[in-house]
Protein backbone atom coordinates (compact mmCIF):
# COMPACT_ATOMS: atom_id res chain seq x y z
CA UNK A 1 0.00 0.00 0.00
CA UNK A 2 1.41 3.16 -1.15
CA UNK A 3 2.29 5.78 1.73
CA UNK A 4 1.99 9.21 2.73
CA UNK A 5 4.87 11.48 2.27
CA UNK A 6 4.59 15.34 3.91
CA UNK A 7 6.51 17.52 2.45
CA UNK A 8 6.47 20.94 5.49
CA UNK A 9 7.75 24.09 4.07
CA UNK A 10 7.07 26.05 6.36
CA UNK A 11 8.80 28.10 9.42
CA UNK A 12 7.10 26.34 12.45
CA UNK A 13 7.94 29.55 14.46
CA UNK A 14 5.71 31.10 11.77
CA UNK A 15 2.95 29.24 10.65
CA UNK A 16 0.93 26.71 13.24
CA UNK A 17 0.10 24.63 9.77
CA UNK A 18 3.50 23.04 10.52
CA UNK A 19 2.39 21.57 13.39
CA UNK A 20 -0.73 20.80 11.98
CA UNK A 21 0.82 18.60 9.50
CA UNK A 22 2.85 16.58 12.64
CA UNK A 23 -0.46 15.78 13.55
CA UNK A 24 -1.54 14.28 10.62
CA UNK A 25 1.32 12.36 10.12
CA UNK A 26 0.82 10.87 13.54
CA UNK A 27 -2.75 10.55 12.69
CA UNK A 28 -1.57 8.76 9.04
CA UNK A 29 0.52 6.39 11.13
CA UNK A 30 -1.48 5.11 13.75
CA UNK A 31 -4.35 4.19 11.23
CA UNK A 32 -1.57 1.94 10.14
CA UNK A 33 -0.07 3.73 6.70
CA UNK A 34 3.67 4.73 6.02
CA UNK A 35 4.62 7.85 6.57
CA UNK A 36 7.57 10.15 6.21
CA UNK A 37 7.86 13.74 6.98
CA UNK A 38 10.18 15.82 4.62
CA UNK A 39 10.91 19.18 5.76
CA UNK A 40 12.19 21.51 2.83
CA UNK A 41 13.23 25.50 2.86
CA UNK A 42 12.26 27.19 6.47
CA UNK A 43 10.48 23.91 7.49
CA UNK A 44 14.22 22.71 8.24
CA UNK A 45 14.36 25.57 10.74
CA UNK A 46 12.77 23.15 13.53
CA UNK A 47 16.03 20.72 13.46
CA UNK A 48 18.96 22.41 15.11
CA UNK A 49 19.53 21.25 18.75
CA UNK A 50 18.17 23.63 21.26
CA UNK A 51 15.01 24.74 19.78
CA UNK A 52 11.35 24.17 21.38
CA UNK A 53 9.43 21.99 18.64
CA UNK A 54 7.11 20.03 20.82
CA UNK A 55 5.16 18.69 17.86
CA UNK A 56 8.09 17.44 15.90
CA UNK A 57 9.39 15.60 18.73
CA UNK A 58 6.01 13.93 18.92
CA UNK A 59 6.60 12.75 14.91
CA UNK A 60 9.90 11.40 15.82
CA UNK A 61 9.27 9.76 18.99
CA UNK A 62 6.63 7.88 16.79
CA UNK A 63 9.08 6.61 14.54
CA UNK A 64 8.52 8.25 11.52
CA UNK A 65 11.22 8.91 9.15
CA UNK A 66 12.20 12.83 8.80
CA UNK A 67 14.48 13.65 5.97
CA UNK A 68 15.31 17.55 6.22
CA UNK A 69 16.66 18.95 2.56
CA UNK A 70 20.25 18.93 2.61
CA UNK A 71 20.38 22.17 0.26
CA UNK A 72 18.41 24.10 2.38
CA UNK A 73 20.12 23.10 5.00
CA UNK A 74 23.17 24.47 3.41
CA UNK A 75 21.34 27.49 2.58
CA UNK A 76 20.01 28.56 6.27
CA UNK A 77 23.91 27.67 7.65
CA UNK A 78 22.74 24.47 9.72
CA UNK A 79 25.15 21.57 9.91
CA UNK A 80 24.05 17.85 9.00
CA UNK A 81 26.14 16.71 11.67
CA UNK A 82 24.21 19.11 14.19
CA UNK A 83 20.85 17.76 13.59
CA UNK A 84 18.67 16.40 16.20
CA UNK A 85 18.42 12.96 16.42
CA UNK A 86 15.77 11.09 14.54
CA UNK A 87 15.79 13.54 11.63
CA UNK A 88 18.37 12.91 8.10
CA UNK A 89 19.60 15.04 5.88
CA UNK A 90 18.79 14.21 2.59
CA UNK A 91 18.51 15.09 -1.35
CA UNK A 92 15.61 16.36 -3.18
CA UNK A 93 15.39 13.36 -5.43
CA UNK A 94 14.24 11.35 -2.02
CA UNK A 95 10.91 12.94 -2.70
CA UNK A 96 11.28 12.15 -5.97
CA UNK A 97 11.99 8.15 -5.08
CA UNK A 98 8.59 8.18 -2.61
CA UNK A 99 6.94 9.66 -5.86
CA UNK A 100 8.07 7.23 -8.29
CA UNK A 101 7.08 4.62 -5.78
CA UNK A 102 3.52 5.72 -6.05
CA UNK A 103 3.60 7.47 -2.57
CA UNK A 104 0.80 9.74 -1.89
CA UNK A 105 2.23 13.57 -1.77
CA UNK A 106 1.13 16.35 0.51
CA UNK A 107 2.66 19.65 -0.29
CA UNK A 108 2.06 22.29 2.80
CA UNK B 1 10.83 -1.15 -16.92
CA UNK B 2 8.09 0.70 -17.54
CA UNK B 3 8.80 4.42 -17.64
CA UNK B 4 7.56 6.32 -14.99
CA UNK B 5 5.72 9.93 -15.08
CA UNK B 6 5.14 12.17 -12.61
CA UNK B 7 3.06 15.59 -12.64
CA UNK B 8 3.56 18.50 -10.56
CA UNK B 9 1.58 21.38 -10.52
CA UNK B 10 2.59 24.54 -9.67
CA UNK B 11 0.82 27.59 -9.05
CA UNK B 12 4.00 30.57 -7.54
CA UNK B 13 4.64 33.73 -9.99
CA UNK B 14 8.38 33.71 -10.86
CA UNK B 15 10.50 35.66 -8.58
CA UNK B 16 8.39 35.39 -5.67
CA UNK B 17 8.80 32.47 -3.73
CA UNK B 18 11.30 29.80 -2.46
CA UNK B 19 8.96 27.23 -4.04
CA UNK B 20 9.91 27.63 -7.10
CA UNK B 21 13.28 27.58 -6.61
CA UNK B 22 12.23 23.90 -4.71
CA UNK B 23 9.85 23.13 -7.61
CA UNK B 24 12.29 23.25 -9.92
CA UNK B 25 15.15 21.28 -8.15
CA UNK B 26 11.89 18.72 -7.73
CA UNK B 27 11.58 18.65 -12.07
CA UNK B 28 15.68 18.37 -12.53
CA UNK B 29 15.59 15.27 -9.98
CA UNK B 30 12.89 13.42 -11.84
CA UNK B 31 14.59 14.00 -15.25
CA UNK B 32 17.65 13.01 -13.42
CA UNK B 33 15.81 9.94 -12.74
CA UNK B 34 14.74 9.35 -16.08
CA UNK B 35 11.15 9.72 -15.43
CA UNK B 36 8.83 11.59 -17.80
CA UNK B 37 7.98 14.65 -16.07
CA UNK B 38 4.20 16.39 -16.47
CA UNK B 39 3.90 20.15 -15.12
CA UNK B 40 0.52 22.17 -15.00
CA UNK B 41 1.15 25.60 -14.40
CA UNK B 42 -1.76 27.64 -13.11
CA UNK B 43 -2.81 31.46 -11.64
CA UNK B 44 0.56 33.57 -11.48
CA UNK B 45 3.03 30.33 -12.25
CA UNK B 46 1.97 31.06 -16.18
CA UNK B 47 4.11 33.97 -16.01
CA UNK B 48 7.81 31.32 -15.50
CA UNK B 49 7.96 30.60 -19.01
CA UNK B 50 6.96 34.28 -20.53
CA UNK B 51 9.66 34.92 -23.11
CA UNK B 52 9.37 38.42 -22.80
CA UNK B 53 11.20 37.95 -19.14
CA UNK B 54 14.30 40.90 -19.38
CA UNK B 55 17.86 40.45 -17.27
CA UNK B 56 18.20 44.26 -15.78
CA UNK B 57 20.59 46.34 -14.31
CA UNK B 58 21.36 46.87 -10.68
CA UNK B 59 21.92 50.57 -9.61
CA UNK B 60 22.25 49.92 -6.05
CA UNK B 61 25.55 47.63 -6.98
CA UNK B 62 26.46 49.47 -9.86
CA UNK B 63 26.13 46.51 -11.91
CA UNK B 64 25.00 46.47 -15.63
CA UNK B 65 22.81 44.06 -16.41
CA UNK B 66 25.61 41.02 -17.76
CA UNK B 67 27.35 41.58 -14.34
CA UNK B 68 24.03 41.55 -12.72
CA UNK B 69 22.92 38.28 -14.50
CA UNK B 70 19.91 38.13 -13.00
CA UNK B 71 18.45 34.56 -12.94
CA UNK B 72 15.24 34.07 -15.35
CA UNK B 73 12.88 31.40 -14.89
CA UNK B 74 11.91 30.94 -18.60
CA UNK B 75 15.98 30.22 -18.83
CA UNK B 76 15.54 27.50 -16.11
CA UNK B 77 12.33 25.85 -17.47
CA UNK B 78 14.67 25.86 -21.09
CA UNK B 79 17.35 24.40 -19.34
CA UNK B 80 15.48 21.44 -18.16
CA UNK B 81 14.10 20.81 -21.54
CA UNK B 82 17.26 20.60 -22.55
CA UNK B 83 18.39 17.99 -19.80
CA UNK B 84 15.06 15.80 -20.52
CA UNK B 85 16.19 15.90 -23.76
CA UNK B 86 19.77 14.44 -22.71
CA UNK B 87 18.08 12.19 -20.62
CA UNK B 88 15.63 11.10 -23.15
CA UNK B 89 12.55 12.13 -21.22
CA UNK B 90 10.23 14.39 -21.52
CA UNK B 91 9.02 17.09 -20.33
CA UNK B 92 5.42 18.40 -21.00
CA UNK B 93 4.86 22.02 -19.94
CA UNK B 94 1.79 23.06 -20.35
CA UNK B 95 -0.06 26.33 -18.97
CA UNK B 96 -3.24 27.22 -17.96
CA UNK B 97 -4.44 29.24 -20.65
CA UNK B 98 -7.39 31.60 -18.86
CA UNK B 99 -4.79 32.21 -16.37
CA UNK B 100 -2.31 33.42 -19.40
CA UNK B 101 -5.25 35.56 -21.14
CA UNK B 102 -5.83 37.28 -17.53
CA UNK B 103 -2.06 37.75 -17.10
CA UNK B 104 -1.14 38.70 -20.74
CA UNK B 105 1.78 36.22 -20.91
CA UNK B 106 0.83 34.65 -24.05
CA UNK B 107 3.70 34.74 -25.50
CA UNK B 108 5.54 31.16 -24.10
CA UNK B 109 9.15 29.72 -24.78
CA UNK B 110 9.77 27.16 -27.04
CA UNK B 111 8.05 23.68 -25.84
CA UNK B 112 5.65 25.50 -23.62
CA UNK B 113 1.95 24.63 -24.73
CA UNK B 114 -1.47 25.98 -23.81
CA UNK B 115 -4.19 24.40 -22.10
CA UNK B 116 -6.90 24.16 -19.91
CA UNK B 117 -7.53 22.46 -15.86
CA UNK B 118 -8.84 19.42 -18.08
CA UNK B 119 -5.14 18.18 -19.23
CA UNK B 120 -4.12 18.80 -15.42
CA UNK B 121 -6.58 15.39 -14.81
CA UNK B 122 -5.35 13.58 -18.01
CA UNK B 123 -1.58 14.71 -16.33
CA UNK B 124 -2.43 13.14 -13.27
CA UNK B 125 -4.32 10.20 -14.35
CA UNK B 126 -1.49 9.30 -16.46
CA UNK B 127 1.04 9.63 -13.65
CA UNK B 128 1.92 7.55 -10.94
CA UNK B 129 1.86 10.52 -8.73
CA UNK B 130 0.85 14.00 -8.56
CA UNK B 131 2.63 16.66 -6.20
CA UNK B 132 0.37 19.46 -5.72
CA UNK B 133 2.92 22.62 -4.49
CA UNK B 134 0.38 25.25 -3.92
CA UNK B 135 1.10 29.36 -2.78
CA UNK B 136 0.03 29.93 0.61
Amino acid sequence: MPGYLLIESRDPFESTGAARTCELAIQLRAAGHDVALFLVQNGVLAVRSGVRRPELDKVIRTQIEVLADDFSLRERGISSASLIGGVRAAPIGSVVERLAAGWNALWH
Amino acid sequence: MTKQTLTFVLMDAPFESARTTTAFRLLHAALDRGCDVNVFAYEGAVALSFAKQAQHANAVHGRDATQEDHPLSKNWIAALMTHARERGADLNWVNCGLCVDERGVGEAIDGVRRGSPADCWKMAQQSVATLVIPTK
